[in-house]
């Protein structure tokens, strides 16, 4: 059963994204429902999968039927289908509110013709990487999300995105050649690049020879997933793409990279000759995140900077190279994943509703909206790791594992994560009392317009400014607009599918802390697959031996 | 086969000049240095895996007198996906170009100002401090250049779109 089911997470987005590019722009409806089904379908069979994974053990199948080391082998564990559960979920999530954004523009935004075959596309290359059974076949998952996400990311081809996404593409291209020369060398000292093989035959390699593979790939997994120093190209690309493309990444790719170094890190090379490094980058990753994110004033940049910060302690949580250490790891990447995307779609109706992600520039947006009061808060006191949400399990996890190595390194470790756990509520709560609590008339207008918002965020601003002014009766907007203006464009309530495909996912996070049991038991039992690393090669090999 | 030094050699020099070229902020010697980099990779599989040999076909040549085919299969893939980036890539520079007239990586205006509220280094990060080409298409200077060059063209091609990629080079120099 589960050999049927495991390519289907990469098959069905791929086979959906090209009938999708086929209907094309004529029947934007049947294209809309269309992959809207096949992200359903996909989160149905990785629920499906994570049961059976988790009821069975791992299993792996060879796509083309080759015998085992030949061919390529899709892997399904305990991590991977748990990770397929999350990016199958937010992944919908974020369509859902695309599809509600676009229907509200008018497609202006997102050319709605290209958009949902690329993001079907990206799916379906996070999918690949999740289930690669060898390096080039992870290789090949990372090249085909990266494609699709340098296209999501200059949609529409605006001076501010282009300029965003020539950074992220080349910062990418660069990690993608560090990780192929990785693989050219690992296939030339082995002879092998399946995963399942590798494990044996890399702990036969001189020491040296290892340790160089081991430094390669994991300098180009940190790339990926924006461990500093090799981060400062997050915050810059992401905070232009628009609100949902921007949500799905912060959500997802990253994460990828986490993955990756999760499998690398325990299969191919476990000892952790580097744990050392991984800790104080981790340490580095929490406090220098989180004093960026301290020193913006853009909502979305400030998200853009925890984010990275928050990568820390799951590095931290790999670091620690423990059972406990890597089921908080997983445990945090889960929740982790679901609390980004749903900030960033927070974020972008609190830019629709108040026409700029400048926290000097909002005000009052508690008082007009009360359910996106709601919507940002929740997850943000998720994110902060106050009890009793889920962040608040995973970090408590993690510090624990940390206190429980006994080394001087963790302990320094842990109080850095609780440092880094309180600037992060420093952060977001004064995203909370500015944007949302203080009175709209406080709200000045010293921050220049940002490069990145247009005509249409200037007029739902004036907009905005003006229901302010009427709602409390304070001082009266002098914004040069004459009453013409004034009539023709009144305050849109924010559509209804976009706030109800958000709540949902507000609903989803708070559903990672109510079912915190069963998913911190799938996490620890995956972590203790991890460190054992039987499972996985059991799963590719079977009976035979491994050659 | 023996071992040989050329293909060190070479892989060696790609690689330098490869990452020469990325560091520019010209777009287009980045992309020339993303191909250097794409061709120095891929030789350095096709140096992975081992002596060469006759051509690896069932019935052509015996299994020991092959060279191994799997390197070959990971190159032929690299090259599709470089070859599709590349084209991409090239797509990017020419909207750029379109945009901005010049077609350099561009330095983020929520950094610079974000730099610019700490009172210390106000100095350095001022842009009128910096060198023109420094500066990013947003400043204001940039824009007085632009709308002049705009004016001239309008009055030396009249009719013609003025971000048509076929006109002339325009005589201000911005390198």
């Amino acid at each position: 059963m589960i050999r049927v089911l495991a390519p289907l997470p990469v098959l069905l987005p791929l086979v959906g994204a090209a009938a999708a590019l086929l209907v094309g722009g004529r029947h934007p409806r049947i294209q809309r429902t269309l992959s809207i089904l096949v992200l359903a379908a996909v989160l149905t069979v990785s629920v499906a999968l994570l049961l059976l994974a988790d009821a069975d053990g791992a299993a792996a199948v060879s796509v083309g039927g080759w015998p085992v080391p030949l061919g390529i082998v899709l892997v399904v564990d305990r991590l991977s289908a748990l990770m397929l559960v999350v990016a199958a979920t937010v992944a919908l999530g974020v369509l859902v509110f695309a599809v509600g954004q676009g229907a509200a523009d008018g497609d202006e935004e997102t050319p709605i013709s290209i958009f949902h075959p690329t993001f079907l596309i990206l799916i379906g290359g996070v999918a690949n990487a999740f289930l690669a059974g060898d390096l080039f076949n992870l290789y090949v998952g990372f090249e085909i999300l990266l494609t699709a996400s340098y296209v999501l990311l200059t949609l529409g081809g605006s001076a501010p995105r282009i300029r965003a996404g020539i950074t992220y593409i080349v910062v990418s291209l660069l990690s993608s050649l560090l990780f192929l020369a990785a693989i050219g060398l690992v296939y030339a000292s082995t002879g092998t690049v399946n995963l399942a093989q590798l494990a044996g035959r890399l702990a036969e390699l001189p020491d040296g020879t290892r340790l160089l593979l081991q430094s390669m790939l994991l300098i180009a997994f940190c790339i990926k997933a924006a461990v500093f120093p090799l981060s400062a190209w997050l915050p810059d690309s992401y905070p232009t793409a628009p609100a949902p493309v921007t949500a799905v990444f912060a959500g997802l790719l990253t994460k990828v990279g986490v993955y990756a170094i999760i499998r690398t890190q325990t299969l191919l090379f476990p000892g952790g000759a580097l744990d050392q490094v991984l800790m104080w980058a981790a340490l580095a990753t929490m406090l220098v995140g989180i004093l960026g994110a301290v020193a913006q004033t853009d909502v979305r940049r400030i998200l853009s900077f925890t984010l990275v910060s928050h990568i820390g302690y799951m590095v931290f949580g790999i670091a620690l190279a423990s059972t406990a250490g890597l089921a908080g790891a997983i445990f945090y990447v889960v929740h982790h994943i679901a609390i980004q995307t749903t900030l960033f779609l927070v974020a972008g109706l609190m830019e629709r509703q108040g026409g700029s992600t400048g926290v000097n520039r909002l005000g009052g947006l508690a008082a007009a909206s009360p359910l996106l009061a709601v919507l940002y808060f929740v997850p943000a006191m998720n994110l902060a790791g106050i009890p009793p949400f889920s962040g608040f399990i995973g970090k408590l996890g993690l510090l624990e594992a940390g206190v429980a190595d006994g080394g001087w390194l963790p302990i320094v470790l842990v109080a850095g994560g609780a440092v880094t756990s309180l600037l992060t509520l420093l952060a977001i709560s004064r995203v909370w009392s500015r944007a949302f609590w203080r009175p709209p008339a406080q709200a000045g207008g010293q921050e220049p317009v940002s490069a990145a918002t247009g005509d249409r965020t200037a007029a739902r601003r004036a907009a905005w400014q003006r229901h302010t002014a009427v709602a409390t009766a304070t001082a009266p907007v002098t914004d040069g607009l004459g009453p013409d203006r004034e009539r023709q464009r009144p305050l849109r309530p924010l559509p209804r599918v976009m706030v109800g495909s958000t709540a949902a996912m507000v609903v989803v996070t708070v559903g990672l802390t109510v079912l915190a049991g069963p998913l911190y038991g799938v996490a620890q039992r995956a972590a203790e697959d991890l460190l054992d690393r039987g499972p996985y090669i059991s799963a590719v090999f079977g009976e035979q031996e491994v050659p | 086969m023996t071992p040989t030094v050329v293909l060190p050699l070479v892989i060696g020099g790609l690689y330098a000049a490869g990452v020469h070229l990325l560091l520019d902020r010209s777009l287009t010697r980045v992309l020339l240095g993303f191909l250097l980099l794409g061709n120095a990779t891929n030789l350095l599989l096709l140096s992975a895996g081992g002596a060469s040999g006759l051509a690896p076909i069932l019935g052509y040549a015996e299994p020991e007198e092959m060279s191994d085919p799997l390197p070959q299969a990971l190159i032929l893939t690299a090259i599709v996906i470089t070859f599709g980036i590349a084209a991409f890539l090239l797509a990017i520079i020419y909207r750029s170009w379109r945009l901005v007239r010049q077609e350099v990586v561009e330095v983020d205006e929520e950094d610079r100002r974000v730099a610019r509220r700490s009172e210390t280094d106000a100095d350095e990060i001022d842009p009128d401090d910096l060198a023109p080409e420094d500066r990013s298409a947003m400043h204001a200077d940039t824009f007085d250049a632009d709308a002049d060059v705009e004016r001239r063209l309008a009055r030396q091609y009249a009719g013609i779109p003025s971000d048509d990629v076929d006109l002339p080079p325009t005589t201000r120099r911005r390198r």
